[in-house]
């Protein structure tokens, strides 16, 4: 195999899925740093916003890109009520029965998807898109577009989070919640604005999904072990950790059809996470351990 | 109509009751007792299925098995398989604890439904086995049913009894004092993982044993009949429903569970063909918008685990308000 198809076929690929992961494993990450719980629904949140988008762009005929910051913030509150109407009163229980109830949402948000939209196959844009040859890179308008905004995102949630007042009380309160309450810090409104973050993030992840394969009920779902994957091998509560887990697991993903067949490929960021775990359960970055 | 078929549907309801009522002690023994999250029941209930249909099934084309060995053999193996699954699964991931073991174990469930999709030769792929034999086939339908049912009643029976004794043992005091304090038991000198181990390839076991129940009942087995997400689940939202740590609890949870999701199946099938459809779905919110409600209102189920039962002395009535979170006391992973 030569440099350029190796570019071609799995590196670009790879870090296209891979940016997808990274957006979902930040999520996780915050949810973790903050609410100190895993998150099982984040798969289903992420189908969630994919649908937001269809459905703005849809109703009010913008492009999906203009229906994106809409279904963003759709998704984010949906985050919040999930939060405020499912999690709230568990917080004094032990973490693992937050764990256990968002499975349960993950399941509620899924068929709230499949009730409103069935199970079929749906896509944002009608026709095949050709990939553009760029000195010998076959690269697809979309792939750039997903790269470019996905490093946009990464960098507009880094300034937010190590300048503005409420990114400090993030971090703050991520690093040791009862000081931070003891600073003034209302944890209310830091986690409210940490299930906005992490519900935005999950419709951006979801519409790069969906623009880059297909829109439909269970792609969450399917995402959701390289997801964590992505933010356990990163270490958990490190963002930059989630996004270089997140390339890792994606580009590791598109390689694997090298030594095993194509059907077990989603297999290869349960078998990352394992190692992960195994190896090296404070990731990459040093995170946390639970 | 006789008697009999007047009470098909009943007896069908009440076989299906006593399957999960087998995975819900299964589960019950991992987590309500070992503390382990295991998120992947619909896996080892996989393997169980499958085994005993690959034994006990007629020859066929294209794949192996069609050994038509008797159904008891096809039980006894597919335990044998889960065991045989469960060991190197509990050996690399049960140190791992609460939300890492939970994902891991969905991975763990998600392989092997990759497994029984992808491998033709084993499992027929996605047309999956037929002419699975039935016990007591030989009778008409209506008189066959009852007879499984009876069978399947009387595999429960046995399977509470033992786990039971074997919880009222030393052995399952040992566990619940694991559970609640990992770090004394060690000090006292329990081998923790060992014991851990045990739990979970006992459990494993009995999920293989509820499938093949299952197949048996069914005739039929394809990747499709084992929706991964909704047998886990169901199971999951029982236990907690019933309460874990409580094997009459968790009984009661899977007959209170599976009377709701077939009596609500019973009421979508009757809608139009198009709003059926969307009713399915809409079923699959409602349990789900139950388990929320059932963790808001009495987080520790209908019958709380309860202490001070376990070697037979004295019941204080006493219950536990962490039985349901069994495996926070260590946090390690």
């Amino acid at each position: 195999m030569d440099i350029s198809s190796f570019i071609n076929f799995f590196l670009i690929p790879g870090i296209i899925l891979g940016s997808i992961y990274a957006l979902g494993a930040i999520g996780v990450t915050l949810v973790y740093a903050i609410m100190r719980h895993g998150h099982f629904a984040h798969g289903d949140l992420a189908t969630f916003g994919a649908f937001m988008v269809l459905l703005f762009s849809a109703s009010s005929g913008l492009s999906p890109y203009a229906a994106l910051p809409i279904a963003a913030v759709a998704a984010g509150l949906m985050a919040i009520a999930i939060d405020w109407l499912f999690y709230t009163h568990l917080r004094t229980l032990p973490k693992i029965i937050t764990t256990i109830s968002s499975l349960g949402v993950a399941l509620m948000l899924r068929a709230v998807v499949q009730i409103f939209w069935g199970v079929n196959t749906l896509s944002y844009e009608t026709g095949i898109a050709r990939p553009e040859n760029w000195f010998g890179l076959r690269i697809k308008p979309h792939e750039v577009v997903t790269v470019v905004m996905v490093i946009g995102l990464v960098v507009a949630l880094e300034i937010f989070l190590r300048h503005s007042k409420w990114g400090k009380a993030m971090r703050a309160m991520s690093d040791n919640p009862d000081l931070a309450s003891l600073c003034g810090i209302d944890n209310r409104k830091v986690i409210a604005l940490t299930w906005m973050l992490v519900g935005a993030l999950c419709a951006a992840s979801g519409f790069f999904l969906g623009l880059n394969t297909q829109v439909k009920s269970l792609m969450g779902w399917n995402i959701l072990l390289p997801t964590f994957a992505a933010a356990i091998l990163g270490g958990v509560g490190r963002i930059e950790g989630a996004i270089l887990g997140g390339l890792i697991v994606g580009i590791c993903e598109e390689m694997s059809v090298l030594v095993i067949r194509s059907e077990y490929k989603v297999l290869s960021g349960f078998v990352i996470l394992l190692l992960a775990l195994l190896i090296r359960p404070t990731g990459l970055f040093r995170g946390k351990v639970l | 109509m006789n008697f009999v078929t007047l009470l098909n549907y009943p007896i069908y309801l009440l076989i299906f009751i006593s399957i999960y009522g087998c995975l819900t002690i299964a589960l019950n023994v991992q987590w309500g007792y070992a503390g382990l999250f295991n998120a992947g029941v619909a896996g080892f209930f996989a393997v169980g299925a499958y085994t005993s249909a690959i034994l006990t099934s007629p020859a066929a084309v294209g794949r192996i098995g069609g050994f038509s060995l008797p159904v008891p053999v096809g039980m006894l193996g597919a335990m044998l398989a889960c065991v045989v699954a469960a060991w190197p699964v509990g050996k690399v991931c049960l140190r791992f604890r609460s939300d890492y073991l939970a994902i891991v174990s969905i991975g763990v469930a998600e392989a092997i439904r990759l497994v029984v999709r992808s491998e033709e030769w084993l499992t027929n792929g996605s047309r999956g086995i037929i002419d699975i034999p039935r016990p007591f086939g030989d009778l008409p339908y209506a008189q066959s049913q009852v007879a499984f049912l009876g069978l399947s009643c009387l595999i429960l029976l046995v399977v509470y009894f033992l786990v039971e004794r074997q919880l009222r043992s030393p052995w399952g005091r040992m566990m619940r004092a694991i559970r609640d304090n990992e770090t004394a038991a060690q000090a006292m000198g329990k081998d923790v993982p060992r014991r851990r181990l045990e739990a979970f390839i006992l459990g494993s076991a009995l999920m293989g044993l509820a499938g093949a129940l299952y197949v048996h009942l069914t005739r039929v087995i394809t990747p499709d009949a084992i929706d991964p997400m909704i047998v886990t689940f169901l199971v999951w939202i029982m236990v907690i429903l019933g309460g874990s740590g409580n094997n009459r609890g968790v009984l009661v949870g899977a007959l209170i569970i599976w009377v709701i999701w077939s009596a609500s199946e019973l009421v979508t099938d009757q809608l139009p063909a198009d709003i059926a459809l969307k009713a399915k779905y809409a079923r699959m919110f409602l349990v789900g918008l139950l388990l929320q409600v059932i963790l808001r209102l009495r987080p520790e189920g209908l019958l709380p685990e309860r202490v001070g039962t376990a070697g037979g002395s004295g019941d204080l009535g006493r219950t536990s308000p962490e039985a349901i979170a069994p495996s926070e006391g260590s946090d390690d992973v």
